[in-house]
């Protein structure tokens, strides 16, 4: 891959806190690349040091082989959406996309012909003399992004830029820049703390936290195949199990002792040997609840367990279910009419299926991540 | 229950307790009698009279070229104050911090007996340059504060953004910062003209012999008392002018985009 942007080794401190740590991320052109994490996990302080607003303390940033690290925000072909609009109030909002093309010293009609271009793209040509504290927060978001993409920037840096907006314009404004992106073919950069954003619109995710990159993948690799116990609990919701391995099915699967709950039988995603401990992520969704006892194929599990709670969402149900020592959650997704049957409530007795498939294997895990999953109070 | 009286009762008070003096003043500006005790008519004459006094307008011009330059040194020194205060922080800032709300609340009388000194031990003839420097000293605390207020809610990711969009540090200055700034500049600019353009106690220590502003020489007027009614009318005059100046730099401190 030949990379538009490039951090290399990248280390910035602030005074002994160490916000992003060594970290190495090559951006290819055209992509939308999210950078996800929760907040403090050097995100945004990655993202000021690729606008110029920050130096790293070690490391470079190349942007199409060129180092920039040592250049001002104004001297690169980088551009930015901040996270609150940063919208000049004195400007309408003609002349707050005018204001780079202007600067860079472009002649007064093609600026109106650029500007005029931008309106359009983001549909804002009927707002053009509005004042920015006329428009609503979503329209504000349009014009910073027009303002930046009026620039022709060789990557577009985008900081939280839906924050600040509610939920189902967050959702509309995604599908438009999405469509943004189709059309002006830029490469976006794109920072948030919310998985759903960073699912619906990344080509490739960066998960960080603590200042490391914990996985960088499609968003279906980081949910389907988490490297580590902070990615599945981050992204999603999941079950984690940790148990021994005690002996081979076949060359793909082996057999697994877990404490308190019974042998499972797991996916060899990474290479076991008899007696290692292993780390499993059970996602919610992947479990199938049923009364009876289901008809488990070879490589299926099978576990009975009681309902301690239920939360019905419309579309589907979550069920926390204790097996033994360990309380699982399960999500079933109603495809029927859900008044004519019976669903489990609680204080019944399930069965909860899986294939052996269905699971993944850490390659590391910390137990502190299970706070970031959802669990009701015991 | 019925609102109370109270509030409105004090507000009169307050007022009747401001402007009673002064509107008996602007009457008595109007007054055609010498004596303030008996009204003897409307009349314009001491307003005329006014104007073929030559020492009250050259004192007046006086006031408002140290007036004007005054304000106009204490905005560029103020806001550039105001901007180091706001933006980087220390303990010799804590200090800086002090040293400019000082003169705030220093008596004048101190001020200007230390600014002759200052000017004496310096061997520096006392003249209108001197009423100058004397004024940009105290409106240099009156812009920095109403500047420093100003970027209380300044938020300083547009100067970010302008950067991100091409500008110079300067640029960015000039494009973004000085606009959305200068509504605050210029109300602190004309709080200091007001209170430079009324100064009598620094101005007195430091104005040198022969060189009178309007209010030195209004006090040197008030000895005699065939004067009176003339400094009836100019302070009429002045108080208009303050009046506007005030409205003026009330409306420039409203917030952006209301």
């Amino acid at each position: 891959m030949n990379p538009i942007l490039r951090f290399e080794n990248i280390t910035r401190r602030f005074g002994t806190f160490t916000a992003v740590d060594d970290v190495t991320i090559d951006i290819a052109k055209g992509e939308t690349f999210s950078l996800l994490g929760p907040s403090g996990c050097g995100k945004t302080t990655l993202l000021r040091i690729a606008a110029g607003f920050d130096r790293p303390d070690a490391g470079r940033v190349l942007l199409d082989g060129n180092d920039i690290t040592d250049l001002p925000p104004d001297r690169r072909p980088v551009n930015t959406v901040f996270q609150n609009y940063a919208l000049f109030p004195h400007l309408n909002v003609r002349d707050n996309i005018a204001f780079g093309p202007k600067i860079a010293g472009q002649d007064a009609a093609t600026v109106r012909r650029e500007v005029d271009r931008m309106l359009e793209l983001v549909d804002l040509t009927a707002h053009a003399e509005k004042r920015p504290a006329m428009l609503s927060g979503g329209q504000k978001q349009r014009v910073a992004i027009a303002r930046a993409l009026v620039n022709k920037p060789q990557v577009l840096l985008l900081d939280e830029p839906l924050a600040a907006l509610d939920l189902k314009l967050r959702q509309r404004l995604l599908v438009d820049l999405d469509a943004i992106h189709d059309e002006v073919g830029i490469t976006f950069i794109y920072v948030t703390h919310d998985q759903s954003e960073a699912m619906s619109i990344s080509d490739r995710i960066a998960v960080m936290n603590k200042g490391v990159i914990e996985q960088t993948g499609t968003p279906v690799q980081i949910y389907e195949t988490p490297r580590t116990s902070f990615v599945a609990a981050f992204i999603g919701d999941t079950n984690f199990l940790d148990g021994r391995i005690i002996g081979a099915v076949d060359d793909r699967f082996s057999r697994c002792a877990v404490e308190d709950f019974g042998t499972i039988i797991i996916d060899n995603d990474k290479p076991v040997r008899i007696g290692d401990r292993i780390d499993l992520s059970l996602r919610p969704e992947k479990l199938m609840v049923s009364r009876q006892r289901p008809d488990a194929g070879p490589m299926d599990n099978a576990v009975q367990g009681i309902v301690e709670d239920v939360i019905y969402f419309g579309s589907s149900t979550r069920y926390w279910v204790r097996c033994g020592a360990w309380k699982l959650c399960a999500e079933v997704q109603h495809r029927t009419f859900l008044l004519d049957e019976t669903p489990p409530v609680w204080g019944d007795s399930v069965w909860l299926r899986w294939h052996a498939n269905d699971g993944y294997l850490l390659e590391q895990y910390d137990a502190l991540d299970e706070d970031l999953l959802t669990l009701p109070e015991d | 229950m019925r609102p109370s009286r109270i509030p409105t009762s004090i507000l009169w008070l307050t007022l009747v307790f401001f402007y009673l003096p002064i509107g008996f003043l602007v009457m008595n500006s109007f007054n055609s009698s010498r004596f303030a005790a008996k009204w003897g008519g409307f009349s314009l004459r001491w307003y005329e009279r006014l104007t073929e006094r030559a020492d009250i307008l050259a004192a007046l011009g006086n006031s408002v070229r140290v007036a004007v330059v005054a304000s106009l040194a204490a905005m560029v020194l103020g806001t550039t104050a105001a901007l180091v205060l706001h933006r980087y922080r220390s303990r010799l800032q804590s200090v800086h911090r002090v040293l400019v709300a000082v003169p705030l609340v220093l008596p004048d009388i101190l001020m200007g007996m230390s600014l002759l000194l200052l000017f004496v031990s310096l061997g520096v003839a006392l003249n209108l340059v001197t009423v100058t420097v004397a004024h940009v000293t105290f409106c240099i605390s009156y812009v920095a504060l109403v500047v420093q207020a100003r970027l209380q809610d300044f938020d300083f990711t547009m100067v970010e953004a302008a950067r991100d969009l091409g500008a110079s540090r300067f640029q960015a200055f000039r494009k973004v910062t000085l606009p959305l700034l200068a509504p605050g500049i210029l109300a602190g600019g004309l709080l200091a003209f007001t209170l430079s353009i009324d100064d009598y106690v620094v101005t007195y220590f430091v104005k040198g012999p022969g060189a009178d502003t309007l209010p030195t020489l209004v006090y040197s007027m008030i000895k005699k008392s065939r004067d009176l009614p003339v400094i009836n009318a100019l302070s009429t005059l002045m108080l208009i002018l303050t009046f506007a100046v005030v409205a003026l730099s009330q409306r420039l401190v409203r917030p952006v985009g209301s």
